[in-house]
């Protein structure tokens, strides 16, 4: 892998249409895998409060904030529910030898 | 005379999310918001935790601010008290003389902290926790070594008691009843409660009522009924909430444990609706008996369902109930009406984590669940919610067993 990108952990540690955290110096993130297979990585914190998205459910492309349930697209960021309003950043996902990666900027 | 538009009286969480909502489901008229409060719509479930114990001076977690007033031409109108509804000209009549008409009406006036009330006692200077005021009274007595006295065991009481002991302060809950968290909890959540705040050093008197305070100088002194003195420097009531009628009870609306509202959280008269703690309704998916909510959830969901009802819908509200409460690294959280059931199971995460209880009501069908604990509680809750609200009759065996993934139950 290119510098610049992190492992995260092996593919299959998150369950289909789950979310785990993954803290990376003072950079802490949900890393996702969606019900169609695929790796996404999200700000770990609602931009609401200060609440984990790794505790919330996914459902579909959409995470829910487990405290406020405000809801983003996680493949996107784009804030989807009230009281959420800010998007969340995102980050690129690959998947090389069963393992995946984020890039940090 | 202004064009009759919508005027919102009480200006909390139900009434500011109903104001953002009308504009939202594109209703263009004008939107008046009232509240008593000289600050602008706020968020009150920081008050009893971090607004308490954070190192830095509190701000409120606003939900409207003055942009945002401005940019959705939502007239606030702080520091006011409504004296009057005219329900036959549809004008609110203001304390100082102002006649605002309305088209529709939506009351969202919440609730206030019972006042603790004893024969004989001064209890004048018993602190209650509703506003970011109350919560900044509070906060500036929780000075390490300083004894506080905490009556009732509800969760205003427990979390107030959790952050007191955060700030180093010692801590006495006292609650009448048999055990605290009498409520809306099972027993096994609530001994999990009251074995972490005795873990942490809090002091427990159960099922002992208060017979009188006596004020000693700056200190107090409270005499429980079996003679006990407890000495302490604030006493703070928790002990539930009476939902603000009396606006809706002067017009002459029907009132029972609250304003009444149909599915649809409109009152008895058609042109005035009602959202949040101070309204009861009827709940489809408990037969349709009223009920009363106090929690945050609640007031935010009705205060948009009455907002699109308003501007010209017809949804009923049906949600789940749901709440949940942070006390030092622990959340509860309760999703449905537990004292609805017949039965529970529990399921325990595998790593030990959190424990979840699943209430199923006599014909297995799941009426609520209940856990606390850290971690993947939220995501059980969050699932067992959708259970209830699809009247789902679930498998005891699957539900006891965290091997089984509670959103495969969904499917079935």
């Amino acid at each position: 892998m290119s510098q610049g990108w992190i492992e995260v952990c092996e593919v299959g540690e998150i369950d289909e249409e789950d979310v785990i955290r993954f803290d990376h110096g003072a950079v802490s993130l949900a890393v996702y895998r969606s019900d169609k297979d695929k790796y996404y990585a999200t700000d770990g914190f609602c931009t609401h409060e200060r609440v984990h998205l790794s505790d919330g459910l996914v459902m579909g492309s959409v995470i829910e904030c487990p405290k406020h349930n405000g809801r983003f697209d996680y493949t996107t960021g784009a804030a989807k529910k009230t009281p959420a309003c800010e998007a969340l950043k995102t980050y690129p996902v690959q998947i090389e030898a069963g393992k995946v990666y984020v890039q940090i900027d | 005379m202004t064009e009759a538009g919508i005027v919102i009286v009480g200006a909390g969480e139900a009434g500011a999310r109903a104001a953002l909502e009308l504009r939202e489901c594109g209703w263009t008229g004008s939107i008046t918001l009232i509240g008593k409060e000289s600050r602008a719509p706020y968020e009150r479930p920081p008050l009893s935790k971090s607004a308490l114990v954070e190192e830095s001076e509190p701000s409120p977690a606003f939900i409207l601010d003055e942009t945002k007033l401005d940019r959705l031409r939502i007239q606030l109108i702080t520091d006011s008290k409504v004296s009057e509804i005219d329900r036959n000209g549809r004008n609110v009549l203001m304390e100082d003389g102002c006649r605002i008409p309305y088209h529709r009406l939506l009351l969202t006036t919440g609730a206030s902290p019972r006042k603790l009330a004893l024969e004989g006692s001064d209890t004048s200077g018993v602190l209650g926790l509703r506003s970011f005021g109350d919560a900044l009274a509070i906060r500036s007595r929780l000075l390490p070594g300083k004894h506080i006295v905490v009556i009732g065991g509800g969760f205003i009481g427990l979390e107030v008691a959790a952050s007191a002991r955060e700030k180093g302060c010692e801590v006495t809950i006292v609650e009448v009843g048999p055990r605290i968290l009498m409520r809306g909890v099972p027993l096994p959540i609530a001994e999990v409660v009251e074995a972490r705040h005795r873990s942490a050093g809090v002091e427990f008197k159960l099922g002992i009522g208060l017979a009188k305070i006596e004020l000693e100088g700056d200190r107090y002194a409270i005499i429980l009924a079996d003679g006990t003195v407890v000495r302490c420097d604030t006493i703070i009531a928790g002990i539930g909430a009476i939902p603000e009628t009396s606006l809706a009870a002067a017009c002459g609306l029907d009132i029972d444990n609250g304003i009444v509202v149909n599915d649809k959280l409109t009152t008895s008269d058609p042109h005035i609706y009602a959202a949040g703690d101070c309204c009861s309704f009827p709940h489809a998916l408990y037969d349709g008996q009223r009920i009363r909510l106090e929690a945050w959830r609640n007031a935010q969901d009705q205060g948009i369902v009455a907002a699109r009802n308003m501007a010209g819908a017809s949804e009923s509200y049906a949600a789940v109930p749901w709440f949940w409460s942070d006390q030092y690294d622990l959340t509860l959280q309760v999703a449905g009406l537990p004292d609805r059931a017949a039965t529970m199971v529990r399921r325990e995460s595998p790593d030990g984590g959190f424990q979840v209880y699943f209430h199923l009501a006599e014909d297995g069908r799941i009426v609520a669940a209940s856990g606390i604990g850290r971690g993947g509680l939220a995501k059980e809750i969050r699932v067992a919610e959708m259970l209830i609200e699809r009247e789902a009759r679930p498998d005891p065996a699957s539900l006891m067993n965290p091997e089984v993934k509670l959103k495969t139950l969904l499917a079935l």
